[in-house]
């Protein structure tokens, strides 16, 4: 019997996807090993409201760290927290979202108990009452099966791979006390990306574009798609327009870009070499449009087109305009 | 004179200052790891516990690269410090050592062991093999491509009790304090922290350069350092290794525009994505 610790990360007062994928797979968890699940929200103000809404992916209980100096991750504190939410909870394992915030608190959390993390985990199993976790390793092109040798065991999720189930249980909600920490990092500043969009990693669709498309303004094409395809639709890019500077590397997709996990992706004047496919292997469906029918991509994708993307792409995104449009 | 690294930070940044007026500007340890070539086919060995080394090419991680770059770049914008390169590995990480030097590094550091697949045990090693030296910067990769394990660099900072930025991909040096920009989702954070600190390198931090011939000469001269040293036992245990499972076999729908509806149909009847 082992309780399961969730980070769950909020941005701006509000929970983040990643923090119903977390609890929602602690649940599942957390059934397996007859434990609860112990829910963790560090924030500003409205992060307690916020928390209250973890009770409906499975939360049994819900502590929240709530203050004015807490609206901006600082690792220097956040890691005390957990360390203080730990002691006070003795759980048999911490899930964190694999995010930018969560890996880089996982690594802190792991130091300071002592025990080892496994990060950007695909897959949780329980055997023996202990958990066995998946994981892609090098840039996907191999799975490791690992089970660790101490506890609490330390687990960071890919986002967009663990479903948000609803699963409701009471969730009350406890206030944590504050820590008194030094603070070596000074948080300065918060830049939003012009365009608000999904981040590539947590989109469920995405469109990404290759060298294929020629020039940047043609990624007004790619624009149109994801307008189309709605809100949950980002872009994606190939390294190969990241370097040339058409696309910021936040959207680079790939081994030594984001690895990313949508429900469905498209490839767009990608040719698909190595390290590209090494970044979509754990996709969804796999759409492929490129004039050369012996591109490497069309080896992987569910789906392809033989053509020219700027004769395809146009029909597509009045075809997907239609059918979406048919639904009301 | 100790320009920082060991003791408390506190104790270490009022002796960084001295060491300024001294001319000692900016010392920099950068870790780097020996992994296979992005490139590289990879095949699981025959106990399925790790993977077949042969026939694969090894490079310095990319990121390391990056962070390297990044090393002698703020060296040289200080006029003056010193770029020391530390790996973990066995006696062929000396060759990735000797890639750091011709691209600049002044020495190298090999810590001689067979690895480990528990960050926190690697961690710990270059965690006690650093509180020994002066630095007031310690550069990583934000990921090694062969275990995507992304927690080296927290966990050192965190044994040291330094500051820290990972992912970062802009970073300015003023004064002993350290300005770094560090992505996340959507957009990036800007953080600040006094040195001695820890700093993990995300690409576009900078781009790396290739070693000149001169470079390569240069390297042989380098002094490096081998040292052997005892892992600490993992606290995780590699079960077995696997080649991913298998996507759907591919279908090709169609060819030009004419194909589009056809897709969209399989996408929307078939796969229940749209
Ligand atoms: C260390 C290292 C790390 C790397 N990491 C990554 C990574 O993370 N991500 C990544 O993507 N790459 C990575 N790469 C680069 C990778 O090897 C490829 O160079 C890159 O993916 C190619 O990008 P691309 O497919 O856009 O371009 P190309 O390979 O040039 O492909 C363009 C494609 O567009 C098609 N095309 C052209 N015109 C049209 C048209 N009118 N209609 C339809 N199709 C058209 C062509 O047939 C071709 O297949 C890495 C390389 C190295 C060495
Ligand atoms: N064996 C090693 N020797 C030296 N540095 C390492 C080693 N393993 C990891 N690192 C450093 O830690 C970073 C992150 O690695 P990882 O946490 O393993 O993904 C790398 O980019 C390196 O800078």
């Amino acid at each position: 019997m082992a309780d399961i610790l969730a980070f769950a990360e909020t941005r701006d007062g509000a929970l983040r996807q990643v923090a119903r994928e977390v609890v929602a797979a602690a649940r599942s968890v957390a059934d397996q090993m007859q434990g609860q699940v112990v829910a963790l929200v560090i924030g500003g103000p409205g992060s307690t409201e916020a928390a209250s809404d973890l009770a409906r992916y499975g939360a049994d209980r819900i502590l929240v760290a709530e203050d004015e100096s807490l609206g901006l991750y600082n690792p220097d504190v956040a890691v005390e927290v957990v360390a203080s939410a730990v002691a006070g909870a003795t759980p048999g394992a911490i899930l964190f979202p694999a995010s930018a915030q969560g890996k880089d608190l996982a690594a802190r959390v792991a130091a300071r108990l002592d025990v080892a993390l496994a990060s950007e985990v695909t897959e949780i199993d329980v055997e023996d009452g202990q958990p066995v976790v998946t994981r892609p390793m090098y840039g996907g092109k191999a799975y490791g099966r690992f089970r660790f040798l101490d506890s609490p065991a330390l687990i960071s999720l890919r986002p967009n791979v663990f479903p948000a189930n609803e699963d409701p249980r009471a969730g009350t909600v406890e206030a944590l006390a504050s820590v008194a920490v030094e603070r070596k990092t000074r948080i300065v500043g918060l830049e939003k990306a012009e365009r608000e969009t999904l981040d590539v990693r947590e989109a469920p669709v995405v469109v990404a574009g290759g060298r294929g498309l020629q020039d940047p303004d043609n990624w007004k094409l790619l624009e149109d798609l994801v307008d189309a395809l709605g809100e949950e639709a980002t872009l994606g890019a190939s390294r190969a327009v990241v370097d040339a500077g058409w696309r910021p590397h936040s959207e680079q997709v790939g081994q030594t870009g984001k690895v990313v996990s949508p429900g469905l992706y498209f490839a767009v004047g990608i040719s698909g070499a190595i390290q590209h496919l090494a970044g979509i292997r754990t996709a969804g469906v796999i759409v492929a449009v490129n004039k050369d029918a012996e591109a490497p991509i069309f080896g992987v994708a569910n789906y392809g087109v033989v053509g020219d993307l700027f004769e395809v792409l146009p029909r597509l995104t009045e075809e997907i305009r239609a059918v979406r449009g048919s639904d009301g | 004179m100790n320009c920082g690294g060991v003791g408390s930070p506190h104790y270490s940044e009022r002796l960084l200052l001295l060491c300024k007026t001294e001319g000692i500007k900016l010392r920099t340890i950068v870790c780097i790891k020996r992994v296979p070539d992005s490139e590289a086919r990879v095949r699981v060995s025959a106990d399925g516990r790790g993977i077949d080394p042969s026939g694969l090419k090894f490079v310095m991680n990319p990121y390391d690269e990056i962070a390297l770059e990044a090393a002698l770049q703020l060296k040289e914008k200080a006029g003056d410090g010193a770029v020391t390169a530390i790996t973990v590995g066995t006696d062929d990480a000396k060759e990735t050592l000797r890639s750091a030097l011709a691209m600049g590094a002044d020495d190298g550091v090999l810590l001689r062991s067979e690895g480990s697949i528990d960050g926190l045990a690697i961690a710990r090693a270059l965690a006690d093999e650093v509180s020994g030296r002066q630095y007031d910067l310690l550069l990583f990769g934000k990921q090694a491509i062969d275990d995507d394990n992304m927690q080296v660099p927290a966990m050192v900072a965190q044994m040291l009790g330094l500051p820290c930025a990972t992912v970062v991909v802009d970073l300015e040096i003023d004064d002993g304090v350290a300005t770094a920009k560090r992505e996340i989702e959507g957009g990036h954070e800007i953080l600040e922290f006094d040195l001695p600190g820890v700093v993990a390198a995300q690409k576009g931090l900078k781009e790396p350069r290739y070693p000149s011939l001169k470079g390569i000469m240069a390297a042989k001269r380098k002094p490096l350092e081998e040292k052997d040293i005892e892992l600490r036992a993992p606290k995780i245990e590699l079960l077995d290794l696997t080649m991913p499972p298998a996507r759907p076999e591919p279908q090709i729908v169609g060819e030009g525009p004419e194909a589009v509806p056809e897709l969209v149909r399989r996408l929307r009847e078939e796969a229940k994505v749209i």
